[in-house]
């Protein structure tokens, strides 16, 4: 399958007064045509960086790109037909916006905060299809109101005109789904966009990007804490660990044969729905590494059961241990499994 | 690392005796509810067309809950679960019912009755970080229950804050320093010590393992556990997480609008559940297991969920349920128990 991106050894560091915070340290991964990717790590791994480091959200300073390569190998390009990719991150600023909310739309977690207050939804909607699309305020109303609906917010002719708090937060969400898909992008990336929802919501909402995925034939990177939602969505899945991608897989492989001790043991802290009987959940002693200070060894090797004496000398190097099967482990325990 | 297993009753290894209750133990239950219900007031409307209203937090709850055991409450946001463990604590004050914890009803005690019941009930809340006063040394904060409710010394109080950082799995020389040098994770021990100090026997946890990652979650739930085994704790809690609460309740209540919806076993209810609304709810469930992702079927509700102001008729349910008939917009079902400790209010049951 072709590639549409192409992530390759991004480093991203914020200069604060504490000291640099390595936030990224050289994190690879590639995106083809049409799949879903999830992206999962605890809290402070690097997954909102590594998003909003491609998309040039990040504020600077602090934050500063130090290295890697973001190839966007677009092929809805309206000039001319080559399929050179560009390099998002050497991107100047009105190179990122023609982008940016055009042919990548983006998702955050919090729509609130996400869509501007004091302006209707449909607004809102109509500035991205006016400002990417050269559509003209008539229009722009127009196709406003059938994305609306597209997304499943009810009575959207009416709905154009309300603000952001008269919806319900799986309707704010939705309205940041129309948004982010209004001018036909190409790759999508959703930053936790249900984290905030009850469950019931959040099925609702996973269920419409699967949809719209499918219609509009996007790329998807789902961005999430949540394992369980990754399972359900995702074609293969990136976990993160302290800045660095610790393992890559296929879903199935990642989740019945995980190659990294990080996810064999993020695995086991999950409880089992429908479970008989009390069992005890496994737990991963201790936090991951200060990353104003981040170790020059494997950056799992206070937490991890199978630390040996090379673990402690040097950062082991993502491997392939099976086709399409990435592991950053000098060990390879999904061969170890019968 | 649990070493002061000694530690239950009334009085502690360091010989605090809680200032008399004198409490007589009637029934195996600790925790009794009767119809319990919570409104509060509130106006809408122009200023010079106000209407009073009441939003109906809790609606009428019965339940109990057995010595030693975890009861689950699961629902949406805003069903009204806070509520419920406020108001059985008494951070709240009942609109009406009945609250019997420990043989005494604690909605008919005076403030000064209450003020000697509360070391034996206590909270903690989702929110480690705001509920630990930045300027305050740990040390400090895990013993202030203490000097509010006892007479101990200042030694004998930092003997016991040092068992309970122990208890908790802290280092207790750690008693010097401050919330701010600790993870969210440690800081949800911090709140456990301080909520476990006086020896509880009852304890509201209202969402404590929310805000923590996965890892620290299996930690923290862990220690609930081994807790409870070691003191003979009885939990009630309230999670939104409805697989970590499936893991660690004995049985569940699933909440609505202000109302149980169901209660049952854990077991019944994640594999039995009969309830509409918990065959949702279940359903939605995100599952780590990618086979069996891809072979469920979701049951989708719509988002629109009614405002606890203003409950539909009849069933509150029946906007959103997929099942709902006729009767279910015109009469309330009853709170029946369908088989012996299976609780559903819902009039299409026998028939589901
Ligand atoms: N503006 C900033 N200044 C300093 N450090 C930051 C800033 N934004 C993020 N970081 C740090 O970068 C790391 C990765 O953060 P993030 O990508 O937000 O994590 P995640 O999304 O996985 O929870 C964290 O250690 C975080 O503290
Ligand atoms: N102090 C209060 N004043 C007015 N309304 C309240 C108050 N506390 C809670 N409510 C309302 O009561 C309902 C139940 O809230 P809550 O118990 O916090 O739900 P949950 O914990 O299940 O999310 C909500 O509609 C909420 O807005
Ligand atoms: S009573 Fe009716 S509306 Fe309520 S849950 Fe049962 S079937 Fe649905
Ligand atoms: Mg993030
Ligand atoms: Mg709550």
């Amino acid at each position: 399958m072709a590639k549409i991106l192409e992530v390759n050894d991004l480093i991203t560091r914020f200069y604060t007064f504490d000291g640099v915070v390595h936030a990224l340290s050289g994190v690879s991964f590639d995106l083809d045509e049409g799949e879903t990717l999830g992206i999962v790590g605890e809290s402070g791994s690097g997954k909102s960086v590594t998003m909003m480091s491609l998309l040039h959200l990040l504020p600077t300073p602090p934050a500063r790109i130090e290295g890697g390569k973001a190839l966007f190998y677009s092929n809805r390009n309206e000039q001319n037909n080559n399929t050179d990719p560009v390099d998002l991150l050497q991107l100047d600023k009105s190179g990122i916006r023609k982008i940016r909310g055009g042919k990548i739309g983006f998702i955050f977690q919090d729509a609130l905060s996400a869509l501007n207050p004091v302006m209707t939804i449909g607004r809102q909607i109509s500035e991205t299809l006016i400002e990417h699309l050269g559509m003209t305020v008539d229009e722009a109303k127009k196709r406003s109101i059938e994305l609306l609906e597209y997304v499943g917010i009810p009575e959207a002719e009416k709905r154009f005109s309300a603000y952001p708090h008269q919806f319900s937060g799986g309707m704010r969400q939705r309205t940041m789904i129309a948004v982010a898909i209004a001018c036909n992008p190409e790759i999508i990336i959703a930053d936790e966009p249900t984290t905030a929802l009850d469950v019931t919501v959040q099925a609702q909402i996973i269920e419409l990007v699967q949809r719209l995925k499918k219609e509009m034939k996007m790329s998807v990177i789902w961005i999430t804490h949540d394992l369980g939602v990754v399972a359900g969505m995702a074609d293969r899945v990136l976990v993160m660990y302290a800045g660095s991608a610790v393992e890559i897989a296929p879903v199935d492989d990642l989740f019945y044969n995980p190659g990294h001790p990080y996810t064999i043991k993020l695995l086991g802290a999950l409880p089992k729905i429908g479970e008989e009987g009390q069992h005890r959940l496994e737990s991963i002693d201790g936090t991951p590494p200060d990353l104003l200070s981040p170790p020059a060894h494997c950056q799992f090797a206070w937490r991890c059961p199978h630390a040996a004496e090379k673990c402690w000398q040097a950062v082991p190097a993502a491997r392939e241990i099976s086709p399409g099967h990435h592991a950053a482990c000098f060990f390879d325990f999904a061969a170890r499994r019968p | 690392m649990v070493q002061n297993a000694e530690v239950s009753g009334n009085i502690n290894s360091n010989g605090i005796e809680h200032k008399k209750t004198e409490l007589s133990r009637s029934n195996h239950n600790l925790v009794t509810v009767k119809n319990l219900k919570k409104y509060f007031p509130f106006t809408k409307g122009s200023l010079f067309n106000r209407k009073k209203g009441q939003i109906k937090a809790v609606d009428d709850l019965s339940f109990n809950i057995r010595k030693g055991e975890t009861l689950g409450v699961v629902g949406e946001s805003g069903c009204g679960k806070s509520t419920t463990g406020r108001a059985i604590l008494h951070l709240e004050k009942p609109t009406a019912g009945e609250i019997v914890i420990d043989g005494v009803d604690v909605t008919r005690l005076t403030r000064e009755e209450l003020r000697c019941m509360r070391p034996q009930i206590q909270m903690i809340f989702q929110d480690s970080y705001a509920s630990l006063n930045p300027r305050h040394a740990i040390g400090h904060i895990i013993s202030e229950p203490m000097m509010i409710h006892t007479d101990m010394k200042q030694s004998a109080m930092k003997e016991r804050v040092m068992e309970l950082l122990e208890l908790v799995g802290l280092n207790p020389n750690h008693y010097g320093r401050f919330p701010h040098e600790f993870s969210g994770g440690q800081r949800q021990r911090i709140n456990i010590a301080r909520a476990l100090s006086l020896n509880p026997k009852f304890v509201v946890c209202d969402e404590p393992i929310s805000a923590l990652d996965v890892s620290i979650q299996a930690q923290v739930i862990n220690l609930f556990q081994d807790l409870q085994k070691e003191l003979g704790l009885t939990y009630l809690f309230i999670a939104h997480d409805l697989s970590m609460v499936q893991h660690i309740s004995d049985r569940v209540a699933v909440m609505y609008l202000g109302k149980i919806m169901e209660l049952t076993t854990r077991e019944r209810l994640f594999n039995t559940p009969l309830h509409p609304y918990t065959q949702a709810l279940m359903s939605a469930i995100p599952i780590p297991d990618p086979v069996k992702e891809r072979q469920r079927q979701r049951i989708l509700l719509n988002e629109e969920v009614p405002s606890p102001a203003n409950p539909p008729n009849g069933c509150v349910f029946n906007t959103r349920c997929p099942v709902a008939e006729e009767i279910c917009t015109r009469s309330a079902p009853e709170y029946r128990e369908i088989e012996t400790g299976h609780f559903v209010v819902c009039h299409k049951v026998d028939a589901l």
